[in-house]
Formats: structure tokens, C-alpha cells, sequence
């Protein structure tokens, strides 16, 4: 739907300068808008803005647009919107609206100066799909290139937070750098001044945006130096860690960093024996496995097992919730000064069949069984409670739980774990002989697995379904694509109808 | 409180003769009415006019001290009501609503009053809610004028032409006795610009004076046999009048050259869309000096055939550039042409598209169109004959989402509808209406709820067919604006009269949200030159409604969820009105932030709240996004090879409102949320208690940690 309107020549309306901004609701783009007004008729150019307020203000896309040119006293006739293949600068505040602007023919390679922000404002369509279902910026970029005139493409909003300000601001700094507008910088700082409201914080991020505009923007603009994950601890466990370390070196060496990623998770989620045998079970993996198939097996397994093996109970939740690095991350992401106190409320809801899992395993599953028992659990402890950790008594109530380890692998649910990771090794290797490929997806299919009590048990039905497709498909030539679809189908919607679908044209082939 | 603030700008309504007045055409339509002598002005909020509401309210000292008399109606049919002022007196009376609905609303009020007629100049300003950003249906106004015989101006969009406008209207209307609409489109109304200011005139009779010395003539009254000369009336007299009126002030306007064998009959709103066409086409310079003749219609109806005549003679191609369908315009005109014998070719709707708006492609490729039939000469070689490619662009349809509008962050109305969705879950789909509000972006993803909007206050009435029962009760939604709009009589009253069984929820946000937040009479808001504060329960009661629940924190998930469940279930029979009410979090923010910043800077104690999610104990599998769709919780790819999938993720736009924790928790999600809250200013006993309990946990801490292996780095 791209609208390539052949150059024309029109000198007549080349005398305006078009200006569009298109903008998600909540960016400020009427202050940019009001902004460039401004500059433009303090420069002696008469000028004209419009925009479609109303739906902006409420997370909708919208457009602001500005025509201007030189005042010679006699009033020009202005267009009140944008037109495929008449913009001369283009600012788009979110990657998404750098597409939308492209899509919509604004932004073509004759003349268009489009300055655009990398950042992503995810719609609600790319958040609520339960895989991943974002948008690929590659593609608008790609686009981008080919569709402007000169690009000046950037993380706006990330450098006018690094100033302490809104994105308008660095986005109104990328337009004085980019030179599109015949103007000097300092006129544009003049109309940051004129406007008056928190002019400091935005002259420092129209500087960002300015200097981002004319050397590009800074390689790594704001990514927090996170050191590389790693184990620490006392030092007569550290011996035995690098001991379980090293073993991870006779193992195949494409898989040998996901192996030590899934290392650190298992022996975090429990102790160094507990990651001894996540050792072992990949070891078993890979003895399946060869160099000839890169080891895709022995890579998928270092991961999927590492993920099975770290399950979510209340001992993990309570140990995580419990851990100094979290209360000082909170306070960083927080913004808490010295001074400020911080308070935290925490949501939990038990419900009976997670206190019946924390029983030892013959009890727990005594009382699953039992309707009668597992209502008295959840009159009991199944209730929404709010745990407020920075006082002691939640703190500690926590901080046992979290110090269940040793008892942990005694529980009903470790076992109901530990049962549904090897029957699900067990098929995925007892596939790895007949046909590779389908038991590399089958590995994958794990990722379904995940939530937390009524999404979780969502997941592990899906699960359950999608690996159930094993027999239908088993001795296909194309089993290991079908099975990948499957997977992504189940990833789609919440109720598994897309799931449903691909199942009933997979039984409509078998059939 | 509206949304926004003009108190600044209504200074600028104050210049006088020969100054200059820069801004938005809202604005100078305001400004124009008082410089007309207006003597009352009045009307109903909604896009695209809310501003001019806003105005005309931030203004409200100013039209005192002119003895101008500023009325909040109820509704579009309560504004048009209004103008019944100068049926009898001869006082210029202009009220605004937006186009078409507000119109739909108003027609009843409309037809009486032209077949009243009126003594005193009588404005209709309507904005036009058309094409791209409009929320309603795409309709047009111009039916109605046809209808009930008012004249409809739709000036050049520029703020001269628009604010000449304002006068020629109220001066129009009184040479014919007849009403005068006055149409704005939507960017007609925002766009900026200047004009030469007059001073403000006061009303030469003011309403107060008028109503001292009352009038009344039964033959202005719409009874038989008034009704049938009022008829009469329009064709024989007031329509004469007012092409008479037209013609001799020229309020339409000729451009271009005196002969040449085509032309071009525009609505004056799309005159600049077919100026920048011809730019492009470089038959026309910046200036509109165009080498295509055109008859600029700044009055659309009546169409005046003497004039229309007059630009047709000795043409051979016409174009008619008319937004929007049915072509009322060019079918008046073609009929013009057939009745008068004319070899004209017309050319209208099929160069240009019959529906959708006209924007600057649509305009440049249909003026294009007509010019290859008309007169091919005049286009550029390049158009006639292209000899470039254009360079492919990569389809990017398949890649942007779209984007359309939705609950803001924080919003009060988010949880009500996680509480629907959660009773959905548990006792299956329900028949639901929606309403019109901010409340009807529930019937998009993710929540889904709604089927159906029939009009303002008309939710429970749109379920009036399942009324006499059935295997399950059926909901409707209302809003707070809506149920005083229309809603507590049209709707509610009638469910208490036709027995019916069903559930009502009404939404209280506390304001006319959508439209930008003007107060209502249940507002909770002390307004100077308002009755606010009455309750919607109070009404309720009332009219006889007996199953009443009234829900004070809308944040309450797990309330809401079991009232509704309640009202869905219980044995009562009659109807049943939950009244959920929270304060529109766009305008509590704009309230409370500048207040709570004042605070903390004073040096008082302020806790301000904001949610987070442990990354470490989220999953990605964004049910709770699903549940809560609230723009500060997105997502967010972590740097993590064992995980797949990016987790949930609340930015730093969270106004704490405390939903998603709400959620997480009735809808027994997971436990990654938290809420912390930071307090500014703590006490002394706060701080030194704060340090006890961080030296502890902090020992505790410390404790585990020597005896174990931990993750250090990334999360957590």
C-alpha cells in the first residue's frame, strides 16, 4: 500500500516547507508542534499547524502538521494534511510510526528528511499474544533506508531521559541538527525559551538530540554496564563450582554457553548437587547427539532443561523476593534517594493446589487426591494476600520459605517435575534416532511450559497437546516443521484456537 | 476541570480594534461571536468543538462583564433548544455541537425551531467529525439542513474566512429568519493562524433585559395551521431572502480566470485541498492565483442557481469537489444543469472517490483524473507521460500494528473491565451493549466486551429486546456522561417501566471523560458556576430502581467481579445498576501531581506509589496484559539465552493505581508484581525504624548468602 507519487514538478508548492509529526498519545507532540510554530514565525516565516487532537491523548497514533514559508505579507494557501509524496521532514516518535509514516507514503526518497526514534511504545496487539509478538523494527528500518531522503534514526526518548526530559524535546534537537530547517540552532533554543515551561531540562535533551543528529547516536546510548552473570559464594563452594564448571568443557562445544547459563540458573535454583545432574542429564543428551547435526540437540537441551529443572514454587518466588541484589535493584529502578524510605507490597495468591505441592510427595499426593482436603487448603491459605516485605514479619515469613532447599526435592512437587522432564526426555530421545530434526523440536516445545497456576496448567495442557501431535506426525518427512508450527500456533492466543486449528488440518492429512 | 486549560489564551479574546489574534480556530470563533454581539452562547461538548465548550467556560468572566449569558446544556438537543431565545427576541444566540451526532441528537429541537423561524441572528456551530481521528460514524451533517431548511456555511479553512463566517452567519440568519449552521472540520478547528481583531461588542439586548418584558406570537408556535404557513414560509419567503443575502454580500467566492473552458465548484472546507493539488500540479502558486476557475462554496446550502449559472456559462467541464456521500451538492447542481439545458460535462463522484476522506492524494489524483478529461494539455508531462520508476519500497503493512485508542495509564475504568472479563470466564459470555465513552474502548482487545454502541446514554436501551428475560441476564454499559445525557430517562427509566430483568453497569469516572472532561452533575468537583455533586445513585432511587450496589474504589478487581457475579445471579427481579465510580486518572494527575510536587518540595511527607514486576519470577506469558492492557505495562526483551520469550514490564509512566496487583490477584495470575512505594520526606521514628529493619534483613541476608551459590550480574 505504499503510495509512490512520481516527482512533479512543483516549484510552486516547493516554496512550503511540510512538515508532518506523527506521534503516540502521551509524547508531546502539540508542544513540539507548538515549538516549531513558534521558531517559524519568529524566523519571518508565516506558518500554519493542525493537528487531530482528542485520540492522541488516549495511547492513539496521531498526526501534527506544520506548513511554512517565507511572510511576505500576503497570506498563503496552506493544506491542513499531509500528502503522499509532498513531505519535506518527517518526525516519527516511535518506530512503529517511522513505518506507519513510510507505509503511508510520507517519507519518499526525492525529498523527505525523516528523523525518527528507535524506541518502542508496543501496541496492544504486539503485548498480548502469550509468545512473542513484537513488531520487527529491522524491517522499518530496512524500509527507512530505501524511503528517505536523509536519515537520522535514534533512541529519542532514551537520550531525552538521560536529560532529564520528554522526548519532544531531543526529537526538536535532532530536527535543528539535522539542517532541514533554514534556521540557526540557537533560534530553536529561542523558541524552547519562548515556551517557558521546564526550559533547562529540555535545552539539555535538545542538545543530545542535536549532537545525536549530526554524529549519529552514541554507539551504546544508555545500556546500564550489566556485568556478565556469574556464581559467587564462599569460597569452600567455589572450589567445588569450578570443579562442576570445568566438567562443562567435555561437552560438545556449541552448546557449551548455554550449558553454563543453564548451569548457573539450576545451582542458583538449588545447589551444586542439584547442578551436577543437570550436568548429567545434558550429558545423556548429548551422547545422542553429533557434531554432524552441530549439536542442536545438546544446545536446546542445555537450555530446555535448565528451565524444567528451575521451576517456579514458592520456595524459588520466596527465595528471589527475599534477596538483597532485588531490594537494591528495586530502589535503583525506583529512583530512591538517600533519605526516601521504600515501602513494598507484594501480590500473592496461594491457591491449595500450590500448598498441596509443598507437601512431601506420597502426602501431597494423599491430599491432592482428596476433593475434601485440598477445599480445607484453599478455606486455609488460598486467599489473596499482601505481603509488605519491608517489614519483618513478612520479611521473615518469606525468607524460611525461601530457605525450603534441602526439603525441596522431597516435595510432591518436585516429583511431579522431575516425572514430566523424563518422560519428556525420554521421547525427545527416543526420537533423536528415527528423525533428528523432530526430536530438536520437540526439546523446543518446552518453551510452552510456563506461568504460574491456572496459566500454568494452560501451558501444560497445550503442552501436552502439542506433543501429543508426536504420533500423528512421527515418519513424516516434514514432522519437524509441522511440529514447529504447532509450537508457534500454541504461542499465539491464550485459549489455544490457533493450536486447535493447526491440529485439525494436521489430523485432515493423516486421516 | 477539562482537560485543557484556556484561562491564557481567553485573554487574547479581549483585543480590540486593529490588533492581531495568532492561534487555534476554536479560539477565534469565540472571539468572532463576541465581536457579533452575541447575547447567549451554549452547547454540548465532544470532538471536535470540546475546546470551544472549554473556552467559552474559561471565558465565562468575560462573557459576564458583556452581559453574555453562557449555558452547559445537557445535550445537543437541549443546546438547539436553547436557540428558541431568538425565535421571539431579537438576540443573536450561538450554540456548538459536534456534527453528525450531536446533529442526530439536536434534530428534533432543529425542526421546530426552522419551522419557527427566528427574530434574533441564530448560529449552529458544528464541528464536523470526519475522516481520519474521527470516532463516530461517517456521516454527514448536510442531510439535516436539506431536512429542516437552515443554511449551512462552510467557510474557507483559514481564520479570516472562518471568523467572517461568524458574522455573515448571524447576519444571514436574520435576513432570512432561518437558522444558520456553521460548519468546522476537525482540523479547522485546531489549525492556527491570525486575524485582524474588532473590538468585542455587548448584545444590544442583553437575555436579562429580554426576559423582563417577555414576548410571545402563537404564529410563531408549531401547531396547525401555523405549521403549514411556516412551510409555506420557507419557500416563499426566507429562502428568496437568503440567496438574496448571498449573493449580494458574496459570501461565495470566484477565483481564477473569467473564461476558460473548465472549472471547478468546491465546499469551501476543501478549498485548500484543491489549491495544494493545483500547486502540485503548478496550475496554482502559493497564493490560491490559480490558473482553473473556482466557485468556492463557503455557503453549501442553498446552492444559488443565478450564481452557479454565471460560472458555469461558456464551460465546457465542470469538477465538483464534495466530501463525503451522498453527493447532495452535486446532484443539486447536476439537476441545475439538466433543468437549464446544458451541454456541461460534469465530473464529481468517480474521479473522486465516493466515500473516505479527501486527503492530499485522494485530491491531487482526482483533480488529476478530471484534468486528463477535461483539458490534458494543462498537466505536466511528467503526470502525463511518467518516465521514472519510483523506487520500491518494502510492504510494510504486514509489519505495523496498528494502533487504536485506548484506556490511558492508570485509568479507573480498566479494572471494571478485567472484573467483566473475569465473570466471563467463570459463567460464560453474556449479551452486552456498550455506550459511548472512553468505556467503549472495552469492546476492544484485549478485553472484547460489548457488542454494539447505538448512541449516547442508549446502552441499556440498546439491550431493550432482551428486557423479558431469558437463560441469561444481559449487561449494558453506561457512562456517567451518557446517563445524564440521555441515559437515566431513555434508558434506565424504561427498564424500571418495561420490568426488565437485566444488569446495568454505569461507569462514574466523575466527568464527561471522553470528550475532555467537562463536569457533569454528578461530578465530585466544587465548580463555582455549577451544581456538582449529585449523586447517580440518588437518581437511580428515583426513578425506582431497588437493586442499587454502588462501588466506590473501581481498583477493587475482586468487588467488582463479585458484584457483577451478584447482579448476574441473584433471584431479585427488576432491574440491577451497579454504579462503579473512580476518578478519570487523567484528570487526577493533572489535579494532584503539581499539588503532590508542591508537597514534597515543602518538605512534607508524600508516598508516592508505582508498580514493578521481578523479572526472575515473571514467565512472559502476559496474562495479565490480557487482563489489563495498561499502556505503562509492555514488555521487554531480556538479555537471557535460556529465555525465549520477553517478559512483562511497567515503565516509568505507572501512576500506581494499583490494578495490575488487583488483577494478578483475583485472577490468581502470578506473583511477580509488587508495589513499592517511595515516601519522601520520612519522619524520624519512620527512618530510624526503616534503618532497624534493613540492618536485619540485611544480617539475614548476608547469612544465606554465605552458604550458598547465587546469581550475581544479571537478573536477579
Amino acid at each position: 500500500m505504499n503510495m509512490m507519487t512520481p516527482e512533479t514538478p512543483d516549484a510552486a508548492s516547493a516554496q512550503i516547507i511540510k512538515l508532518a509529526v506523527m506521534a503516540v498519545g502521551g509524547q508531546g507532540g502539540g508542544v513540539l508542534t507548538g515549538w516549531i510554530e513558534g521558531l517559524a514565525r519568529a524566523q519571518g516565516y508565516a506558518c500554519q499547524a493542525t493537528s487531530v487532537a482528542g485520540v492522541a491523548q488516549r495511547t492513539g497514533a496521531t498526526i501534527y502538521y506544520i506548513e511554512m514559508t517565507p511572510d511576505t505579507g500576503r497570506q498563503p494557501v496552506f493544506s491542513l494534511a499531509p500528502a503522499g509524496g509532498d513531505v519535506d521532514i518527517l518526525i516519527a516518535a516511535e518506530m512503529m510510526e517511522v513505518g506507519r509514516a513510510i507505509m503511508r507514503g510520507f517519507v519518499t526518497p526525492d525529498r523527505t528528511v525523516l528523523i525518527g526514534s528507535t524506541h518502542r511504545a508496543l501496541a496492544v496487539s504486539e503485548k498480548t499474544v502469550p509468545g512473542d509478538g513484537t513488531a520487527d523494527a529491522g524491517e522499518v528500518r530496512a524500509a527507512a533506508e530505501i524511503a528517505a531522503r536523509q536519515l537520522i534514526l535514534g533512541d529519542m526518548e532514551a537520550l531525552a531521559v538521560s536529560a532529564g526530559s520528554v522526548i519532544s524535546a531531543s526529537l526538536f534537537g535532532a530536527l535543528a541538527g539535522s539542517g532541514a530547517l533554514p534556521f540557526e540552532r540557537h533560534a530553536f533554543e529561542d523558541a524552547i525559551r519562548a515556551g517557558g515551561k521546564g526550559v533547562e531540562a529540555s535545552l539539555r535533551a535538545f542538545a543530545v538530540g542535536f549532537d545525536a543528529a549530526i554524529n549519529g547516536p552514541p554507539a551504546a546510548p544508555l545500556a546500564q554496564t550489566q556485568a556478565a552473570p556469574r556464581l559467587v559464594g564462599p569460597a569452600s563452594l567455589q572450589r567445588d563450582w569450578d570443579a562442576l564448571i570445568a566438567r562443562v568443557d567435555t561437552l560438545p562445544a556449541p552448546a557449551q554457553d548455554m550449558i553454563r547459563a543453564g548451569l548457573r540458573k539450576v545451582v542458583d535454583f538449588q545447589d551444586l548437587a542439584y547442578g551436577s545432574v543437570y550436568l548429567d542429564r545434558v550429558a545423556q543428551v548429548a551422547s545422542h547427539d553429533s557434531a554432524g547435526q552441530e549439536y542442536a540437540l545438546t544446545f536446546e537441551g542445555a537450555k530446555h532443561i535448565a528451565n524444567a529443572m528451575a521451576y517456579d514454587d514458592i520456595i524459588r518466588v520466596a527465595d528471589l523476593k527475599t534477596r538483597a541484589s532485588r531490594f537494591d535493584r528495586i530502589h535503583d529502578q525506583m529512583n530512591a534517594k538517600d533519605g526516601q524510605i521504600l515501602a513494598l507490597t507484594e501480590f500473592f495468591h496461594p491457591r491449595a493446589e500450590e500448598i498441596a505441592s509443598l507437601l512431601p510427595a506420597a502426602m501431597g499426593a494423599r491430599w491432592e487426591a482428596s476433593p475434601r482436603r485440598m477445599a480445607l487448603l484453599g478455606r486455609l491459605f488460598g486467599k489473596g494476600r499482601r505481603l509488605r516485605t519491608h517489614r519483618l514479619r513478612a520479611f521473615a515469613t518469606l525468607y524460611l520459605l525461601g530457605g525450603l532447599k534441602s526439603y525441596r526435592l522431597r516435595t510432591r512437587r518436585h516429583e511431579i517435575e522431575t516425572a514430566h522432564l523424563d518422560a519428556w526426555l525420554t521421547t525427545c530421545l527416543d526420537t533423536a534416532q528415527a528423525d533428528y530434526k523432530l526430536a530438536v523440536e520437540l526439546v523446543r516445545n518446552r518453551r510452552l511450559v510456563k506461568g504460574y497456576s491456572d496459566t500454568h496448567a494452560r501451558g501444560l495442557s497445550k503442552f501436552a497437546r502439542v506433543m501429543g501431535a508426536l504420533e500423528l506426525l512421527a515418519g513424516r518427512a516434514d514432522a519437524a516443521e509441522w511440529m514447529a508450527r504447532l509450537r508457534e500456533a500454541a504461542l499465539q492466543d491464550p485459549e489455544g484456537r490457533a493450536l486447535e486449528g493447526a491440529l485439525r488440518t494436521i489430523r485432515s492429512f493423516t486421516d | 476541570m477539562a482537560e485543557r486549560s484556556f484561562k491564557a489564551e481567553v485573554e487574547h479574546l479581549r483585543k480590540g480594534d486593529g490588533e492581531t489574534f495568532t492561534g487555534e480556530g476554536i479560539l477565534a470563533i469565540t472571539k468572532a461571536l463576541l465581536e457579533n454581539g452575541v447575547g447567549y452562547v451554549g452547547g454540548y461538548q465532544g470532538a471536535p468543538i470540546s475546546h470551544l465548550m472549554d473556552v467559552l467556560a474559561d471565558a465565562q468572566e468575560l462573557l459576564g462583564e458583556l452581559g453574555v449569558r453562557y449555558e452547559a446544556n445537557a445535550s445537543e438537543a437541549a443546546a438547539a433548544a436553547m436557540l428558541a431565545a431568538s425565535v421571539h427576541y431579537p438576540i443573536r444566540g450561538a450554540v456548538t455541537f459536534k456534527g453528525p451526532v450531536g446533529v442526530n441528537v439536536a434534530s428534533d429541537a432543529l425542526a421546530n425551531l426552522c419551522s419557527s423561524g427566528v427574530n434574533g441572528g441564530a448560529l449552529i456551530i458544528v464541528g464536523e467529525d470526519y475522516g481520519e481521528g474521527s470516532s463516530i460514524m461517517q456521516e454527514r451533517s448536510h442531510g439535516f439542513a436539506m431536512k429542516s431548511q437552515f443554511w449551512m456555511l462552510d467557510p474557507r479553512p483559514n481564520l479570516p474566512s472562518i471568523t467572517k463566517a461568524v458574522r455573515d452567519g448571524f447576519e444571514l440568519s436574520e435576513a432570512s429568519n432561518t437558522p444558520v449552521m456553521l460548519m468546522v472540520r476537525i482540523r479547522s478547528c485546531h489549525v492556527t493562524g491570525s486575524f485582524q481583531t474588532r473590538d468585542n461588542v455587548p448584545p444590544p439586548l442583553s437575555v436579562a433585559e429580554a426576559i423582563a418584558n417577555p414576548q410571545s406570537d402563537f404564529n410563531r408556535v408549531v401547531l396547525p395551521p401555523m405549521s403549514y404557513i411556516h412551510e409555506r414560509d420557507k419557500i416563499d419567503n426566507r429562502w428568496p431572502a437568503a440567496e438574496k443575502f448571498i449573493v449580494e454580500n458574496g459570501l461565495n467566492e470566484v477565483f481564477g480566470p473569467q473564461n476558460a473552458p473548465l472549472g471547478i465548484a468546491v465546499q469551501g472546507g476543501m478549498y485548500n485541498g484543491v489549491i495544494r493539488a493545483l500547486q502540485r500540479l503548478g496550475l496554482a502558486d502559493i497564493y490560491g492565483d490559480t490558473e482553473i476557475p473556482i466557485y468556492c462554496l463557503n455557503v453549501t446550502y442553498p446552492l444559488v442557481r443565478s450564481e452557479f449559472d454565471e460560472f458555469t456559462a461558456g464551460k465546457d467541464h465542470l469538477l465538483v469537489v464534495e466530501e463525503g456521500q451522498p453527493e447532495h451538492i452535486e446532484q443539486q447542481l447536476a439537476a441545475f444543469l439538466y433543468r437549464g439545458g446544458a451541454s456541461l460535462k460534469l465530473h464529481g463522484k468517480g474521479v473522486l472517490p465516493m466515500a473516505g476522506e479527501y486527503t492530499g492524494q485522494v485530491m491531487l489524483d482526482g483533480v488529476t483524473a478530471f484534468l486528463r478529461e477535461a483539458a490534458p494539455d494543462l498537466l505536466p508531462d511528467q503526470i502525463r507521460a511518467p518516465n521514472q520508476e519510483a523506487p520500491q519500497i518494502p510492504d510494510l503493512s504486514n509489519t505495523v500494528p496498528i494502533r487504536p485508542p485506548g484506556f490511558c495509564t492508570g485509568c479507573p475504568e480498566r479494572p471494571i473491565f478485567a472484573g467483566m472479563k473475569l465473570v466471563e470466564q467463570e459463567l460464560g459470555k453474556h449479551q452486552i451493549t456498550a455506550d459511548i465513552g472512553c468505556h467503549l474502548f472495552g469492546s476492544l482487545p484485549p478485553f472484547e466486551i460489548g457488542g454494539a454502541t447505538m448512541g449516547y446514554g442508549l446502552g441499556p436501551a440498546a439491550n431493550a429486546a432482551f428486557d423479558g428475560g431469558g437463560e441469561r441476564r444481559a449487561i449494558s454499559i453506561l457512562g456517567d456522561g451518557g446517563f445524564w445525557h440521555n441515559g437515566l430517562s431513555s434508558s434506565i427509566g424504561n427498564m424500571v417501566f418495561n420490568k426488565s430483568d437485566n444488569v446495568v453497569m454505569i461507569v462514574d469516572n466523575y466527568y464527561s471523560a471522553a470528550t475532555g472532561g467537562q463536569d457533569i452533575l454528578s461530578s465530585r468537583a466544587d465548580n463555582a458556576t455549577k451544581a456538582t455533586n449529585n449523586p447517580i445513585a440518588k437518581a437511580l432511587e428515583g426513578v425506582g430502581v431497588e437493586w442499587i450496589r454502588q462501588i466506590d474504589r473501581t481498583y477493587d478487581v475482586a468487588k467488582v467481579r463479585d458484584t457483577l457475579r451478584e447482579a448476574l445471579t441473584t433471584d431479585f427481579k427488576g432491574p440491577k445498576v451497579i454504579v462503579a465510580s473512580s476518578e478519570c486518572m487523567l484528570n487526577k494527575q493533572r489535579r494532584e501531581k503539581p499539588i503532590r510536587n508542591a508537597a514534597i518540595k515543602e518538605g512534607r511527607r508524600v508516598d508516592v506509589p508505582r508498580f514493578g514486576i521481578d523479572e526472575d519470577i515473571c514467565t512472559g506469558d502476559h496474562a495479565c496484559i490480557r487482563l489489563s492492557g495498561c499502556p505503562s505495562l509492555s514488555l521487554k526483551k531480556l538479555d537471557d539465552p535460556l529465555r525465549d520469550d520477553p517478559i512483562a514490564h511497567i515503565d516509568q509512566t505507572c501512576v500506581g493505581c494499583g490494578n495490575c496487583g488487583e488483577v494478578a490477584d483475583a485472577a490468581v495470575l502470578c506473583p511477580s508484581f509488587y508495589r513499592a512505594d517511595v515516601v519522601h520526606n520520612p519522619g524520624g521514628f519512620e527512618r530510624w525504624r526503616a534503618g532497624m529493619r534493613t540492618r536485619v534483613a540485611g544480617w539475614l541476608q548476608t547469612r544465606r548468602d554465605a552458604r550458598r551459590m547465587r546469581l550475581t550480574g544479571a537478573a536477579p
